[in-house]
């Protein structure tokens, strides 16, 4: 159940991807999301299925697995294509009791969905193909100019490599527990919402102790080892740029170009 | 014949680059009142086999029976079977959450729906049979040894009154004392009540003393099942898969080899102590 969570889930296969430079990922993927939301016609969509599509099979990343990724926000994804669809004032063409579906809010909701779900497999393929120790490092570089303003970066992208790590451990973590507690006839899944949420004690209050007990041990391990920050702190790998990261680069300039491109003119025809 | 095991294989992750075979093609026969050693080295699939009899996975391929019903079959009361075939995780004191001892060992009797002067007598009753003194009933469970949350989380179980009950590695992170009460305690609680038990764990010592039947478990298939004599004579073959044959055994062997000759086949120190004093006085 809970191992159908693959966001932020790292996916191990050799790909060209999975060896491009975690800073080109990052910044491909800001790019695509920004692309997202400069689309305003369905071409563009088409060109950004494209890219995605490309990448995607450039990445090895079964097509299934990342589907199944998409799970965890199809409630979201309803609630926001409902409001919409609903709630859209505008030229109404059916109209069920007090709810009108306007043309307007078919085409806001069917965009929403098209630019939520990219965003959400565009995102989902950089954390696929990174491991999250790399993907900290690549922000920890990108994001170094602003230690001049004193932003503490390193600590930042630290908190953000644990919390990364994390994720995973808690999620087995929660499936032992609620396994345990299955076991002891717990039900998780029957009975209206309060029940429910009642039916959850006997599983947050063991997981929120196990946090905080693998938080004190991570704590002390590195005071142990002599953590200090990121002052005069080298790299075991520090980050090289290849030829493959600089046509990555170029192959996003293209496409954002194309996109902008696409845009412009289909606005003047 | 309590739980039948019929062909059951197990693929974790089907379909991705990491799929992973845990079970394959497991034939198992636990009939009542057994005590069951279930050995194997980390990964071998024992945890992801105890689960399958408890119902929490369901197998890839294969069926499951208890009392000769299918798990998976059309109103088979899968509640009533986790009561009757009762699990305790690694490390179950990780599961307790109650503000107090005695209400945590209650959480598994309220589930089945009994009345709440039965709740009470079962969770006491489960507590008195892991040992834990009145003392510590109204404490916090955060607040007692190791050892102790251990207990309660185990009398969490038996407190739903199981015919079968399996323990995952219930010995590991104990200290040898811990290890032995808690063993101790397990084989006590089975001659007086008669239930069958599977203990999990990746130590023959551990287990040799008690059991009467030992399944040993390399990746994912059941390499023997048998009594301790038995699979210890095949302490060679254990050494292959990473496990190894209680130390007395090896001991026995020495001696029968270089001193005088002695019966090789006993088990446990008791055993072993009588087996060379007896040799001596020949």
């Amino acid at each position: 159940m809970l191992r159908d969570i693959t966001l932020g889930q790292y996916y191990q296969t050799d790909s060209v991807i999975h060896r491009l430079d975690p800073r080109v990922k990052l910044m491909t993927t800001i790019v695509f999301i920004i692309s997202l939301f400069m689309v305003k016609n369905f071409i563009g969509y088409i060109v950004a299925a494209l890219f995605l599509i490309g990448i995607i099979k450039l990445s090895h990343v079964p097509f299934q697995f990342i589907i199944k990724g998409m799970k965890s926000i199809l409630l979201l994804l309803i609630i926001t294509v409902g409001f919409n669809l609903f709630l859209t004032p505008g030229e109404a063409i059916v109209s069920v009791w007090k709810l009108t579906i306007t043309r307007e809010g078919v085409k806001i909701a069917a965009s929403m969905a098209v630019r939520l779900s990219f965003l959400i497999i565009g995102s989902s393929i950089m954390t696929l193909t990174t491991t999250p120790n790399n993907l900290t490092d690549g922000m920890e570089r990108l994001l170094n100019p602003l230690k001049r303003i004193k932003v503490p970066v390193h600590e930042v992208s630290m908190m953000m490599s644990i919390a990364l790590r994390f994720i995973p451990i808690l999620l087995e973590e929660t499936d032992k527990i609620m396994k345990a507690q299955i076991a002891r006839g717990a039900d998780f899944e029957s009975g209206n919402l309060i029940k429910k949420a009642k039916s959850l004690v006997p599983l947050l209050v063991p997981l929120f102790i196990s946090a905080f007990r693998r938080a004190n041990d991570l704590a002390m391990a590195m005071e142990a080892r002599c953590y200090r920050g990121g002052e005069n702190r080298t790299k075991m790998k520090p980050l090289k740029y290849y030829k493959r990261d600089f046509i990555a680069y170029g192959f996003t300039g293209f496409y954002l170009v194309f996109v902008i491109a696409i845009g412009r003119v289909f606005f003047i025809l | 014949m309590a739980i039948i095991v019929n062909h059951v294989s197990y693929i974790y992750e089907e379909g991705t680059s990491m799929a992973v075979h845990a079970l394959k093609d497991i034939n198992l026969q636990i009939p009542d009142g057994q005590f069951i050693g279930l050995i194997g080295h980390t990964g071998s699939g024992k945890s992801t086999l105890v689960q399958h009899l408890n119902g929490l996975i369901k197998p890839t391929h294969g069926e499951l029976y208890y009392n000769g019903e299918d798990y998976y079959s059309q109103g088979f009361d899968m509640k009533r079977l986790r009561s009757k075939v009762g699990l305790v995780f690694q490390y179950p004191e990780h599961q307790l959450f109650e503000t107090d001892v005695f209400s945590d060992v209650c959480f598994g009797p309220k589930n089945l729906g009994l009345s709440k002067s039965e709740i009470e007598l079962c969770a006491y009753a489960a507590l008195k049979q892991v040992g834990l003194e009145d003392e510590y009933f109204y404490q916090s469970p955060f607040d007692l040894s190791g050892g102790q949350k251990r207990r309660v989380a185990i009398a969490g179980v038996l407190a739903m009154k199981p015919d079968v009950l399996i323990l995952d590695e219930p010995t590991a992170g104990l200290d040898p004392k811990g290890r032995d009460e808690i063993l101790d305690q397990i084989a006590r609680l089975r001659q007086e009540t008669g239930i069958t038990v599977i203990l999990v764990s990746h130590s023959m010592e551990d287990v040799a003393k008690y059991v009467d039947r030992i399944i040993v478990m390399n990746k994912g298939g059941i390499l023997f099942d048998d009594t301790p004599k038995q699979v210890f004579r095949s302490y060679r073959k254990l050494e292959e898969v990473g496990l190894a044959a209680p130390q007395v055994t090896y001991i026995m062997h020495e001696i029968n080899n270089k001193v005088f000759p002695v019966d090789t086949d006993v088990t446990t120190l008791e055993e072993a102590k009588s087996e060379i004093l007896n040799a001596l006085r020949k």
